[in-house]
């Protein structure tokens, strides 16, 4: 009997304390300062160990900052002066020189398979899982380790796993229950009060510590919102901070149920397996949300897939051509607390959480930025990469022309054939051939 | 704790690789954390399309012949050592290697290697089908020291 009732005492006061430190803050979005202070002795344990790490390091010979400088320098020359000659010159055997060069930097180095992995950190921050570089370097930095260990499995895992659990039943109870009301005004800052409680409990539930910046371009209503793809985790660090219609597929299991009950408090844009292939279709109902001027603004990602945080890649054209304003937003994770990129080859949903909940952090930064609209003269395209380009700089990520889609898909042939016909210009000179007619 | 790619990369092996590619240590550790990320199927050795699968290498136009050069008569994979043995052919030459013995065996980055290198990305039926007489005629005058190397770093 006396372990039951002290189990259940233990249990009782563990769920007072939660509720008392985390989940009443949340509903009035106040914050106690706990994971400020957690976040300072974190960042001074990552520095002492780092420290001791080059200390140790300066015996043998490791890389110093090797993931920042890449493993080789890449000669940059386009193709004309890597051939050395002018247009219209003839074939050379060793032109193949030029080709052969760059097939190897690429085999050694490319810019793009680097993006579909965790990114490589400069210093290791004791975590098992980005351990790939680093050897044994002491006593008191293995116990650090341990310690580290002990304390994000056995104290920070079950109380994040609590109170994502509570957050996801408040938001499917508190939706189903706001979506009995009638349509008013009433209605929506309920829902809108529902969902930031919840976002808040699960943004703790990650640890998360998140720094919005220019808050005064915050996405309006009747927009789109636009943002890069690093993880699933994006959106619930937007919609902490504002409301979104969220726009998708519908799913079974789980999430098919928070689907549902969401869209019984505001609505969202959920779309079958089917409909999706119908691009007109997608693009009509996209349209008619956005036109209804009370409605929340659209989040749409248009990389179309995760990548790892350190670039944006190919903005669809898709989203850009709806019209009406865009809001973009760039979103930064600092890597040093957790890795936030989802490798979906790799991992699946449940053991991306469950990585996510046994880092360290999730730290980062979301910067609104002035929106956008199309201009005169510009197509769709166009306008993508423009908007690409901003998130891009003011993000502090490099830019790829490249398509995330490659993560699974193969280069389409059209790129290749361009290179053999810049290549092949080079040759024939200007467009004129000279035919003679035997 | 101990680092995960050295274990699998055994030290012996290392030092053969250096011996006879002529690379130093830390960079054959990064090229074989290139290589587990290249080799998707986890068993050792790279395919064809693990090569086919870098975007910047499908769209040379002589992509296909590339990596072809990695594979052995007749073999579809390639394991490290022959990858760091293709790899080898595009290390700069060093002043002090120049003045090497002439006992040992030719390194893989001599200047006669590149070329021959060069010159099988042409011979693909491997049956002498160019006359080397006119290869080396042509590229007497070419920098084929500078062309044919990549610069790695330490």
């Amino acid at each position: 009997m006396d372990g039951a009732e002290l189990a259940g005492k233990i249990f009782y006061t563990w769920l007072t304390l939660v509720l008392g430190f985390i989940l009443l803050p949340s509903a009035f979005g106040v914050s106690l300062g706990i994971s400020e202070i957690y976040l300072k002795i974190l960042v001074k344990t990552l520095e002492w160990a780092t420290i001791r790490i080059e200390k140790g390091a300066s015996k043998e010979s490791v890389l110093k900052s090797s993931a920042s400088v890449g493993i080789i320098q890449r000669d940059e020359s386009p193709m004309e002066k890597g051939l050395s000659g002018l247009r219209g010159r003839d074939f050379e055997l060793s032109d193949v020189f030029y080709f052969s060069k760059k097939g190897l930097e690429a085999i050694v180095e490319d810019e793009v398979t680097q993006r579909f992995s965790s990114e490589e950190l400069v210093s290791w921050n004791l975590l098992t899982r980005t351990n790939v570089n680093f050897h044994y370097i002491s006593l008191r930095l293995t116990t650090v380790w341990v310690l580290g260990v002990v304390v994000r499995y056995c104290v920070l895992l079950p109380l994040r796993v609590t109170l994502a659990f509570i957050g996801i039943s408040l938001l499917v109870i508190g939706a189903t229950l706001v979506g009995q009301l009638p349509d008013s005004s009433l209605k929506n800052r309920l829902s809108e009060l529902v969902h930031l409680t919840c976002c808040r409990i699960c943004v703790r539930a990650l640890s998360g510590t998140i720094h919005y910046h220019n808050k005064q371009y915050r996405p309006q209503k009747g927009g789109i919102c636009v943002a890069n793809h690093t993880s699933p985790i994006d959106v619930l660090i937007l919609t902490t901070d504002g409301c979104y219609a969220m726009v998708g597929q519908v799913h079974g299991g789980l999430m098919g149920i928070i689907q549902r009950a969401m869209v019984k408090a505001c609505p969202h844009v959920w779309f079958e397996r089917s409909e999706m292939k119908d691009r007109h279709l997608v693009t009509k109902r996209l349209k008619e949300h956005i036109a209804d001027k009370k409605k929340l603004p659209i989040l749409i990602f248009p990389e179309g897939t995760c990548i790892n945080n350190t670039s944006v890649m190919m903005f669809k054209k898709g989203s850009f051509e709806i019209g009406g304003t865009i809001h973009p937003v760039a979103i930064k994770y600092n890597p040093q607390f957790g890795d936030a990129f989802w490798n979906s080859s790799k991992y699946n949903m449940v053991s991306y959480l469950l990585r996510v909940m046994t880092s360290w952090a999730i730290v980062c930064d979301v910067w609104y930025m002035p929106p956008m609209t199309r201009e005169e003269g510009e197509d769709a395209v166009q306008f993508a990469n423009r908007v690409k380009s901003a998130i891009a700089v003011q993000g502090g990520l490099t830019e790829l022309p490249w398509d995330g889609g490659l993560k699974r898909a193969k280069v389409k042939d059209t790129f290749k054939e361009e290179q053999q016909k810049n290549y092949s210009k080079m040759i024939v000179g200007n467009g004129s051939l000279t035919s003679d007619l035997d | 704790m101990g680092s995960r790619a050295s274990t699998l990369l055994r030290d012996e092996e290392l030092e053969e690789i250096k011996k006879e590619t002529g690379f130093s240590h830390s960079q054959i550790t990064r090229l074989y954390s290139r290589f587990t990320s290249l080799d998707k199927g986890e068993n050792g050795t790279l395919s064809r399309e693990d090569f086919q699968r870098i975007p910047e290498l499908a769209i040379n136009p002589l992509g296909d012949r590339i990596i072809n050069a990695f594979f052995p008569e007749g073999e579809d994979q390639v394991n490290f050592r022959g990858f760091m043995r293709t790899l080898a052919h595009f290390r700069p030459i060093e002043d002090n290697e120049k003045s090497k013995d002439m006992n040992g065996p030719e390194p893989l980055n001599s200047r006669s290697n590149k070329l021959h290198f060069a010159f099988r990305l042409y011979d693909l039926d491997k049956d002498d089908k160019i006359s080397r007489d006119e290869l080396l005629q042509v590229l007497e005058k070419v920098d084929v020291e500078q062309k044919m190397s990549i610069r790695f770093l330490h």
